[in-house]
């Protein structure tokens, strides 16, 4: 007898928690990490994806249906926010299909030094303050006239009222701030058409991989503020205060990844990393700046009960023993690059493993050549459980009879006796 | 000479560095032979790159502090020096793709290892590329893209150099993200290194070959 989705639902839920706790479930899951895949498979453009919502949510509920994953990449996630409301506000730290990138390409981050090398203590001694009125105005256009706000921790002293509020009566203060209510009711709109879409695929029987995001700390500095070439100076030149602005943000990026799973009721965080790699810093950085606070990253999450699910961008093969230091059975560690069977030895009693298929085989290989890969991943890193068939990246572009070997075959091939 | 700049600079030590420049200047020490032995310094870092011991921060951290040691040294210059190059290299990002943190390094590795580089930048299209080989006559073309959708405008590129009837005027070698063997195929490319150090030796390579 068929199954019902929310058999279906159930079964794959509990077959992700197997993996993740390290016991071995009835088969090895599959979850390929979709991106502009949904849209490029449900014959709209990546722009559509940012600006048709309607057009979206059929695009992902096609690929959902004709593929039947573990789990569903969270389609608000990858997409990041609308093109509209990203275009309203004037974001100027994306570029994104139709707007600085073609149709058909995906977003992309323009990276700046949006913090300045020596704003590092005004960032520490009130953050949020430097974020409305530093941060903010450059990332964002129409925030421009936030720069001339007072900072609202005079709200305190006994003085302010009627010098903030005047302030923001000025009328490009004003300007800016209906802007942001019309940009807020866009908001809700694409909002309100993602929870329909998230709850029916539930309903449709696919769990979400995730609904709730966070950032290594290192990287919300090195991405967001000062940038890859800033924050790598600043691990020679000022070391003690990027410790003090990591160590700073790694709370508030707990409770924000916290509060957005516990809202959700789904357990997974994705915390996508990037400048952490091999390469990219020594090992002696990784163990300094990257890893002690991604670590208690990883472990307050877990201690709330919830799953990180951390992906690996690019090769932490040299890294392994070091990000071993985790609670076991807790924790999905998706990698890119990194050696494969070499995480599976060192990690495989701590970390359930995720991820194998190249991307660049998705897209330019055979279908025989990915159920030969997708075998050799089920003999050795399936072996005894903790595994989760993936590709290595996020999934944009990728020949569809290819991804679907990689979720039939693993179906097959992939079944515990 | 004692050669304490090319220390200061190999070991990253910028303040050294910079207070050795002033000082070499003040004591009349000529403008050009100060910048030769930062250069010298700047082949150690390369080396010391190469050989798994510096990491991508270093060489941004070192190409700072040649930075600053130049901006003194340059007001007292009186003639360019002139340095003898090995051949010739275009590189790019390639059309549609801005990320520039992997061509950037490829970039700094040819450069201190002799290279003339042609850096055209990011969200590079195929006619660009043509257009360079066509003006500078260089035998060597590197392809750069991080993402996937990059593999396309790669094979495009390649087309276009084809198409120009230049194809076999250049070798061609392409890199970053997710780019492998089988990405090299795809594309038409003659070669995929995974790092700027094994491009820098596949460089040397083919203008040795060539």
């Amino acid at each position: 007898m068929e199954k019902t989705p929310e058999e279906l639902f159930k079964e794959r839920s509990q077959r992700v928690e197997d993996v993740v706790q390290l016991r071995v479930p009835d088969r090895v899951p599959v979850v390929p990490t979709f991106q502009y895949f949904y849209a490029k498979y449900g014959g709209i453009t990546s722009k559509q994806a940012h600006y048709d919502y309607d057009k979206w949510s059929m695009a992902v509920k096609k690929t959902a249906v004709d593929f039947q994953p573990d789990l569903i990449q969270n389609p608000r996630h990858l997409i990041l926010a609308p093109g509209l409301l990203m275009e309203m506000v004037d974001l100027r730290e994306i570029k994104w299909p139709g707007h600085g990138v073609s149709e058909n390409y995906s977003f992309q981050f323009v990276e700046g030094e949006y913090m300045k090398a020596e704003e590092y203590d005004s960032f520490l001694y009130d953050p949020s303050d430097y974020v409305l009125r530093t941060y903010m105005p450059r990332i964002y256009g129409v925030l421009e006239p936030f720069k001339s706000l007072p900072p609202l921790r005079i709200m305190m002293l006994g003085y302010g009222t009627a010098h903030l509020f005047a302030a923001l009566a000025r009328s490009e203060t004003a300007k800016a701030l209906d802007t942001l209510m019309k940009a807020g009711a866009e908001s809700r709109r694409w909002r309100s058409v993602m929870n329909s879409l998230q709850e029916e695929l539930n309903r449709m029987g696919f769990p979400l991989s995730s609904d709730s995001i966070g950032l290594a700390p290192f990287d919300v500095i090195g991405d967001h503020l000062r940038g890859t070439r800033g924050v790598m100076l600043d691990m020679y030149r000022r070391p003690d205060k990027l410790i003090e602005a990591i160590e700073k943000v790694l709370p508030m990026e707990l409770q924000a990844a916290t509060f957005a799973a516990k809202r959700s009721g789904n357990p997974r965080v994705f915390i996508p990393l990037h400048k952490g790699a091999d390469g990219f810093m020594s090992s002696e950085q990784f163990k300094t700046f990257y890893w002690p606070t991604l670590r208690k990253l990883i472990t307050g999450l877990i201690s709330e009960g919830l799953t990180p699910w951390v992906l690996f961008e690019g090769n932490y093969t040299s890294r392994l023993e070091i990000i071993r230091d985790i609670p076991r059975g807790k924790v999905i560690y998706h990698f890119e690059r990194t050696d494969f069977f070499k995480a599976k030895e060192i990690l495989g009693d701590v970390a359930c493993i995720r991820g194998g298929v190249a991307n660049s085989l998705l897209c330019t290989g055979t279908v025989e050549q990915v159920k030969e890969r997708c075998k050799q991943l089920i003999d050795v890193v399936g072996k005894g459980g903790g595994f989760i068939m993936d590709a290595g990246a996020i999934i944009d572009e990728a020949k569809p009879e290819n991804l679907k070997a990689m979720v039939d075959f693993t179906k097959e091939y992939g079944v515990y006796s | 000479m004692a050669e304490d700049l090319l220390k200061a600079i190999a070991d990253l030590h910028e303040e050294e560095a910079l207070r050795i420049t002033e000082e070499r200047l003040s004591a009349g020490d000529k403008p050009l032979d100060i910048l030769d032995e930062a250069r010298r310094g700047m082949g150690v870092v390369g080396k010391r790159f190469a050989d798994g011991e510096y990491f991508i921060p270093d060489l941004v951290y070192s190409g700072e502090i040649m930075k600053e040691v130049t901006n003194i040294v340059k007001p007292k210059l009186t003639g360019e020096a002139k340095v003898k190059r090995l051949g010739k290299v275009i590189i790019g990002t390639v059309a549609g793709d801005i990320h520039d943190i992997g061509k950037d390094i490829v970039v700094f590795m040819l450069d201190i290892s002799g290279f003339e580089v042609y850096d055209l930048g990011i969200d590079v299209p195929g006619h660009k590329f043509v257009e360079k080989i066509e003006e500078t006559k260089a035998g060597i073309v590197g392809l750069s893209g991080f993402l996937t959708l990059a593999f396309d405008s790669m094979k495009e590129t390649i087309e276009a150099v084809e198409a120009a009837g230049l194809r076999d005027k250049v070798r061609i070698m392409i890199g970053g993200g997710q780019v492998d063997d089988e990405v090299r195929k795809y594309t038409g490319a003659d070669a995929y290194r995974p790092d700027a150090v094994s491009a820098v030796s596949l460089a040397k390579e083919w203008i040795g070959g060539a």
